[in-house]
């Protein structure tokens, strides 16, 4: 099996993997306007353009917003089935996950299920947020 | 922009369409330029003006021997062509140059000459997205189905009816991929690929090209075929990640584009005779039904099983079979726009019989673009 795909953290997103390594899923959020956390990684608001923002430690639970379930596997990705979905998170952004410890199957992967973030350690630099049902 | 300005003058495709191992990407887009020319009369030397997505503008001037005073490379995906249309509008209006040659050339089945699509591994889509296991547009066009699904209560039988419409318009079309009538039952049991998503929810992947072009309404009329004239546009962008789409449920690309081509044109929707909606995977029709305003959401799915969209149907849509079933090379839009074109000079093999007001939707990347072309035939 080829190494799995992997990030290339850039000087702009580096604190977000640096953070996943550190078993910390860290969103930003501006502190010159109300428009609340956003993702992926900006050093600045999109909502207000302000370059006054913040890295924060988020709360790691979200629910399945939604899925497909891959039936020819990526090479790097082994030889199952597996699920591609988007959980949305407490905080209010999306971020493109896997969910782990749960059959990837439609009867196991309920739209709305709640979910909690688990970190995979890749390689010495990455950890990668995926996502499992929030009672396992 | 001003409508009826400008109109269409040249419009052809390919000369062979599906399997093409013999001609390259490049190849392609001039075979397409050639035929559009001789349609309507002119010689590269006739050609000011160049547009071209997937190779650059430059590649294509220089191949065809043009010396262009206007040169456009947008390149956001398969809704390219439609956003070539609106600049070049502008450009022959603003007096940038005179006559616009657009050309799409893809060997999507063949791959002779083609370019690769992968992203680098800093890019965000390369740091939040690829890591996850996506491989291509099956499995990332149609991630947010499920939500959009459950929020208006449509079922992935809704998804199989717009596969099955489409593929009854195709058996009319004699240069479509795919004829033979398919049922609800065959698309659900057609193969599994990305779930809820089967084999014929998804669009065809095949070789072709096509060509389009403009000059202003006022020179149109010295041409030998009919004009098109082109009575709205609109072209919006989204987001290079479908993870990050603000509303999985509604494409805002596509309210944004729609809305302001309906304003530009200055017509309401009864007056839409003809639809084109680029339709990469079973959903997209209906998610461009309810983002352009044909229907209130959740109306989408029974619009089309009432058979409005279908042949005898009030808003006759994809009436060349459209990706799932005509052809779709990569960055279908090109396809949908010589429909519109076709059905608007009459000269459609499922024409829709006095139509006058044709729409072509497009969608680039996986709802990351999109691109709305209204043209008309009756002149200004």
């Amino acid at each position: 099996m080829p190494p799995r795909m992997l990030p290339e953290p850039t000087p702009e997103t580096r604190h977000f993997w640096e953070g996943c390594k550190a078993g910390e899923l860290r969103l930003q959020r501006c502190t010159d306007c109300d428009g609340g956390s956003y993702f992926p990684p900006r050093p600045f608001c999109p909502k207000c353009g302000s370059r006054k923002v913040e890295s924060y430690k988020a709360s790691g639970q979200g629910v399945l917003w939604s899925y497909v379930i891959n039936m020819r596997p990526r090479p790097d990705m082994g030889t199952e089935p597996y699920a591609i979905a988007v959980v949305k998170l407490a905080e209010g952004p999306q971020m493109m996950t896997n969910i782990v410890d749960c059959p990837q199957t439609p009867e196991a992967l309920q739209l709305d299920m709640p979910v909690k973030v688990t970190f995979s350690k890749q390689s010495d630099d990455i950890s990668l947020p995926f996502f499992q049902p929030a009672g396992a | 922009m001003k409508p009826k300005s400008i109109a269409v003058v040249g419009a052809a495709e390919t000369t062979q369409m599906g399997k093409i191992p013999d001609v390259s990407v490049i190849g392609l887009h001039a075979d397409a330029a050639l035929n559009a020319m001789a349609d309507c009369g002119l010689k590269p030397s006739d050609i000011d003006g160049v547009a071209c997505a997937g190779i650059s503008p430059v590649e294509l001037a220089h191949y065809m021997g043009i010396v262009p005073t206007y040169a456009d490379g947008t390149s956001v995906g398969g809704c390219s062509f439609m956003l070539h249309v609106r600049h070049a509008a502008a450009a022959i209006n603003e007096g940038l140059c005179n006559t616009v040659l657009i050309t799409h050339g893809e060997s999507g089945r063949s791959r002779v000459g083609a370019g690769g699509f992968a992203r680098s591994a800093s890019s965000l889509m390369g740091q939040f997205e690829m890591p996850y296991g996506p491989m291509g547009p099956p499995t990332m066009f149609t991630i947010p189905v499920l939500r959009y699904l459950k929020a208006r209560g449509y079922t992935v039988e809704d998804l199989a009816q717009v596969a099955v419409i489409q593929r009854e318009w195709a058996a009319l079309n004699p240069r479509a991929s795919y004829k033979d009538p398919i049922t609800v039952e065959d698309v659900l049991k057609s193969d599994m690929i990305a779930w809820p998503f089967t084999k014929l929810m998804c669009c065809l992947v095949t070789d072709g090209g096509g060509a389009l072009i403009l000059t202003s309404a006022e020179r149109a009329k010295d041409f030998p075929q009919k004009p098109v004239y082109v009575l709205g546009t609109g072209e919006s962008v989204e987001t290079p990640m479908v993870s990050q789409m603000e509303d999985f449920t509604s494409s805002r690309a596509f309210r944004v584009s729609g809305k302001k081509a309906f304003t530009e044109a200055g017509i309401s929707h009864a007056d839409v005779d003809h639809l084109m909606i680029y339709d990469a995977f079973a959903h997209l029709p209906l998610y461009g039904l309810e983002d352009l305003g044909f229907c209130k959401p959740g109306e989408a799915a029974g619009f089309v099983r009432d058979r409005n969209t279908a042949i005898g149907g009030k808003l006759p849509l994809n009436t060349n079979g459209g990706g799932l079933s005509y052809m779709h090379s990569g960055m279908y839009g090109m396809y949908a726009l010589q429909e519109s074109v076709r059905q608007m000079r009459g000269i459609a093999p499922a024409q829709v019989p006095n139509a006058k007001i044709s729409i072509a939707h497009g969608v680039g990347g996986m709802f990351a673009a999109s691109g709305t072309i209204v043209f008309s035939n009756e002149a200004p």
